[in-house]
């Protein structure tokens, strides 16, 4: 494939240059993390090395294919992951008490993290053709709703609260980026508070547990309240410039439970403080404003929907995580980009980071 | 198709502030929520950090030692094995249960029970299963260790009394310390479980004895793997107490009661030190030590002779005919009578309606003073109380420290009540009755004394009228040997009576003991001048047509308790004595032998045979 010269000369540097120093960061503190924790086979941190190139490369390889051409393919795409999804409720092996994980060969993922990506992509191919000039009509996204409920019902059964909620919330910020009608919104509001006792009845016992201990958490203070009250108490005890690196005595001394995914927030905020913890939240938000850039400035309406979605994805994902972790919100299992440990999330956030740059540096062309 | 994308785009442009407003707050939100837990509450929940991973092993400090006065050891520190089970290990290793309750004849219930009771554990914090385990078991632990994870086997102090149940009111026990002690103990911080002084020495000197505990510090993980020792404070073993009493003549008096219930104090009357405290029933403060079984503490609770109370202090009696010398010393001292005035007893005498009679149904018939204490006649002693009236008699009973505390420093001393008019008025609203005052001389009726009471009377009568405060423990001395503190007698003060008031008692009560009718004869001994006077405190009031003999057939409850107080040597006494035999009988049968014992005992004198002969015992073995 011929790269068009001009693609190199509007790369978006800038981009590249957050998610590198994200990324980076994230290694490091995975490294002082899980470093006392004995666990046999490769230390987790190269481990996230290999996945970080790996992510890199298939970013890269995402970033130069003429985005045309994933508009062309989105449904079939999105098609590809539903059924990855049903292959995982059929023959998903057992993980944590949750089916998520696909087997192929020696390496294992989990095909919700592309269902996200998936998602993102056919609802910018719907919402390509502009709406009528008051926003789009509540029969016109009979369709969309459709895209979201399979894949989320599936993902809900799996049980993975985190995923579908990150999917619910990316589906309504990109009605909302569309522009729909606001009586539109308002149904779809009305009748989704309507099914969240319905819902509630599909939550496993653990996962309505846990929001129960959100509200209060000394409710089970060993129990499950014990990542809320531990994750606190690391964040909180780094203090202003925190306890150094490898001094963090909470995630060393292995009070953080998952301290190498969904709270690897508190292991960074324990052994860096305020100062360091305050740094990777400007990174995430200058990552997060750059996608709304790149969004808006956007030369057609699926690169923008494509890319106002991959910034609210990365969004909700680092706002409901850091809130978790500082005990803001309950304990829902959504890991944080490019920090947490884990190989599909890894990859599925730097392809969407590819899809930034993809849109990014062809701004210009037409 | 292009150009109407472009065209719409604008709405897009138009959105961007109102996102970027939206993800600004929200990032605000994180901002603020980063200061408050690690700007505002930082050093608090730094502090919550570090509790969560230092843990404090506590290493208890050795009580001190109790010892008598010639520093022989009555109560001292072992070490005791205790076995902990970590429940958290348990959850993995299931059979370990099994294995150690087999091990140490418990039940796996009983071992589920102990685990499930301790609900607001730390996680990992070990739960004690067995203490105090023998040499065996220990052995088999031991040698099994490395097939129990989650064992601990600790090594602790433990209160060891090598003598029993000896003097066990006055030493006293230890307990696990309760809520309202915890928080009474701000400036000693106490652990919870720790075991500390309930009742006698080792509660009034808790302070002396405890030391300073130690401990160490040490680094955990959430597993409760000791990864390394942060600190260590070496623990202060607490201060030796030299009691006063006397181990040799302690055990005299321990033995002398045979199986008898009451009480004996015997003390030094020139320095108020104590030189030997039995209560009966007593108890082993050992099962204290250990924890007191359920079963135990209920079966000593509901012992109708309250084995839990030191009768000493806390026992209240009548004071019966030992109350004589006060009403005695009240005739004299307002000279409403003399050492001469006689009076006559003809075994009965008409008060109002009834006949109040004395020990001796043939009666004394015309006597002095002198010869009324000896002989213990009551007709006399009715007769000098209707002359001195009981606001006189409660007087000069206050005198000698009765009706309030001694002060000494043991728990839960009683104050006795000597009753007068005014006493009557208020307690019960109406006035004293003058046939009261009958009973009252002879020291009978609303008036109760303590052993202790009685010994601080006969104690004042024997060193010239002087009161000493009663002191149990004479010094306090650390563990290098180093005097801390030193108890020196403490003069309360000396009741106001004549010289000669006290010298015609002194020898009335001499009397009493060697005189030929003397009712006290059964302290008589060879060498040395024995004072001393005998007395019965009534339990019910006796049938006018009782006959003295009738007594050994009453139920035992309801017999009379003997009473006998004495000083001895008469010319420069070293040792005052109160015994209480409850349910005894006679002072003279049941009280006076036990003295007897004690004093020979503490004047090292060859144990003599009793001097009386045989037909004075049959008259005096009923005196009052």
């Amino acid at each position: 494939m011929q790269i068009d010269r001009r693609l190199l000369i509007h790369f978006d540097w800038t981009l590249l240059g957050i998610v590198l120093a994200i990324a980076s960061i994230g290694i490091l503190n995975l490294y002082s993390a899980t470093a006392k924790t004995e666990m046999a086979g490769t230390p987790l941190y190269l481990k996230q090395i290999f996945w970080v190139l790996m992510g890199l490369a298939v970013m890269v390889t995402i970033a130069f294919i003429e985005y045309r051409f994933y508009s062309d393919f989105a449904y079939i795409v999105y098609t590809a992951a539903l059924f990855l999804l049903i292959v995982v409720l059929g023959y998903g092996m057992i993980t944590s008490g949750a089916q998520r994980w696909v087997k192929i060969g020696s390496l294992s993922f989990q095909p919700s993290e592309f269902v996200k990506i998936s998602l993102i992509l056919a609802l910018a191919k719907f919402f390509r053709r502009p709406p009528q000039p008051k926003g789009y009509l509540l029969k016109q996204l009979l369709l969309p709703l459709l895209l979201l409920f399979v894949p989320m019902g599936l993902i809900l059964k799996q049980p993975d609260l985190g995923t579908a909620i990150i999917l619910l919330l990316v589906f309504f910020s990109i009605l909302i980026f569309v522009k729909i009608r606001w009586s539109s919104l308002l149904t779809i509001g009305l009748a989704g508070a309507a099914v969240v006792p319905l819902l509630w009845g599909f939550l496993k016992e653990y996962q309505k547990k846990r929001i129960f201990t959100f509200f209060n958490p000394d409710l089970d203070p060993l129990g499950a309240g014990y990542h809320l009250i531990q994750s606190k108490i690391a964040v909180g005890s780094g203090g202003i410039l925190g306890k150094g690196f490898m001094k963090g005595t909470q995630c060393k001394l292995g009070f953080l439970p998952e301290q190498q995914t969904d709270f690897i927030f508190s292991a960074l905020g324990e052994q860096w403080g305020m100062v360091g913890s305050l740094f990777v939240v400007g990174l995430y938000l200058a990552l997060i404003l750059w996608g709304l850039r790149i969004a808006v400035q956007a030369k057609d309406r699926f690169g923008a929907i494509v890319a106002f979605g991959v910034a609210a994805m990365l969004f909700w994902h680092v706002f409901i995580n850091i809130g978790m972790v500082l005990g803001m919100m309950p304990v829902v299992g959504i890991p944080l980009p490019l920090l947490s440990y884990g190989g599909s999330f890894i990859i599925s956030t730097l392809i969407g980071v590819g899809l930034l740059l993809n849109v990014s540096m062809r701004r210009y062309l037409f | 198709m292009m150009e109407l994308n472009s065209q719409r785009m604008e709405d897009f442009k138009g959105r961007y502030k109102y996102l970027v407003a939206f993800v600004g707050l929200a990032f605000f939100l994180i901002f603020i929520r980063l200061w408050s837990l690690q700007v505002f509450k930082g050093s608090e929940l730094r502090r919550l950090s570090e509790n969560n991973c230092i843990r404090l092993r506590e290493n208890p400090a050795d009580r001190g030692m109790l010892l008598d006065r010639k520093g022989r050891i009555l109560a001292h520190n072992r070490p005791s094995f205790e076995v902990y089970l970590v429940p958290e290990d348990l959850k993995t290793n299931p059979e370990v249960v099994i294995k150690i309750a087999e091990m140490l004849h418990v039940t796996q219930d009983e071992i589920g029970e102990k685990i499930k009771a301790q609900k607001r554990r730390a996680p990992f914090k070990p739960v004690k299963i067995k203490s105090d385990i023998d040499w065996n078991e220990l052995a088999l632990l031991e040698s099994y260790r490395v097939h129990l994870p989650g064992l601990i086997v600790d090594v602790r102090p433990r209160r060891a009394y090598d003598y029993g149940d000896l003097a066990s009111h006055l030493i006293g026990y230890l307990g696990e310390i309760d809520e309202n002690e915890l928080k009474q103990s701000r400036e000693t911080p106490y652990r919870m479980g720790a075991l500390i002084g309930k009742y006698g020495v080792e509660y009034e000197w808790e302070n002396d004895l405890r030391g300073v505990d130690g401990g160490r510090q040490i680094e955990v993980d959430a597993l409760g793997r000791e990864i390394r020792p942060l600190g260590i404070v070496e623990p202060f073993p607490g201060s030796n107490l030299f009691l006063t009493i006397d181990l040799d003549l302690q055990k005299t008096a321990e033995e002398a009661y045979q199986g008898k219930n009451g009480a004996l104090v015997a003390m030094d009357p020139k320095t108020g030190r104590i030189l030997a405290m039995v209560s009966k029933p007593s108890f082993e403060p050992d099962i204290f030590a250990r924890n007191i079984l359920p079963e135990e503490w209920k079966a000593l609770l509901e012992n109708p002779h309250h084995p839990l109370q030191n009768k000493g202090i806390q026992g209240q009696y009548p004071a019966g005919s030992v109350f004589k010398i006060i009403t005695a010393i009240a005739g004299l001292e307002s000279g409403l009578i003399t050492p001469n005035t006689a009076l006559t007893c003809t075994g009965t005498f008409p008060y109002g309606n009834r006949d109040f009679r004395c020990w001796k149904d043939r009666g004394h018939g015309s006597i002095s003073l002198h010869r009324a204490i000896v002989e213990s006649c009551d007709i006399y002693f009715y007769q000098v109380g209707l002359k001195v009236g009981p606001d006189l008699i409660a007087r000069y009973a206050n005198e000698f420290g009765l009706g309030r505390v001694t002060g000494i420093s043991l728990p839960h001393e009683k104050s006795g009540i000597v009753p007068s008019s005014s006493w009557k008025k208020k307690r019960f609203g109406v006035p004293w009755y003058s046939g009261e005052t009958l009973s009252y001389s002879v020291g009978q009726g609303y008036l109760n004394t303590t052993p202790l009471q009685l010994l601080m009377l006969i104690s004042g009568v024997a060193n010239g009228g002087w009161l000493y405060e009663p002191q149990v423990v004479e010094k306090v001395e650390n563990i290098y040997g180093k005097t801390l503190k030193e108890y020196s007698p403490v003069e309360l003060g000396r009741a106001n009576v004549s010289e000669k008031t006290l010298q015609i008692v002194q020898e009335a009560l001499r009397g009493a003991v060697n005189d030929p009718h003397g009712t006290g004869g059964t302290c008589a001994l060879k060498d040395v001048k024995v004072a001393g006077k005998t007395g019965t405190a009534q339990v019910v009031r006796l049938p006018e047509n009782f006959k003295k003999g009738d007594m050994n057939r009453m139920p035992l409850k309801f017999r009379d308790h003997a009473w006998f107080v004495a000083y001895a040597p008469f010319e420069d006494p070293k040792i005052a004595i109160a015994v209480l035999v409850e349910h005894g009988g006679f002072g003279a049968t049941a009280a006076a032998p036990i003295a007897k014992k004690v004093i020979e005992k503490y004047l090292n004198l060859e144990p003599s045979p009793s001097l009386k002969m045989e037909e004075k015992q049959i008259e005096v073995d009923y005196a009052d």
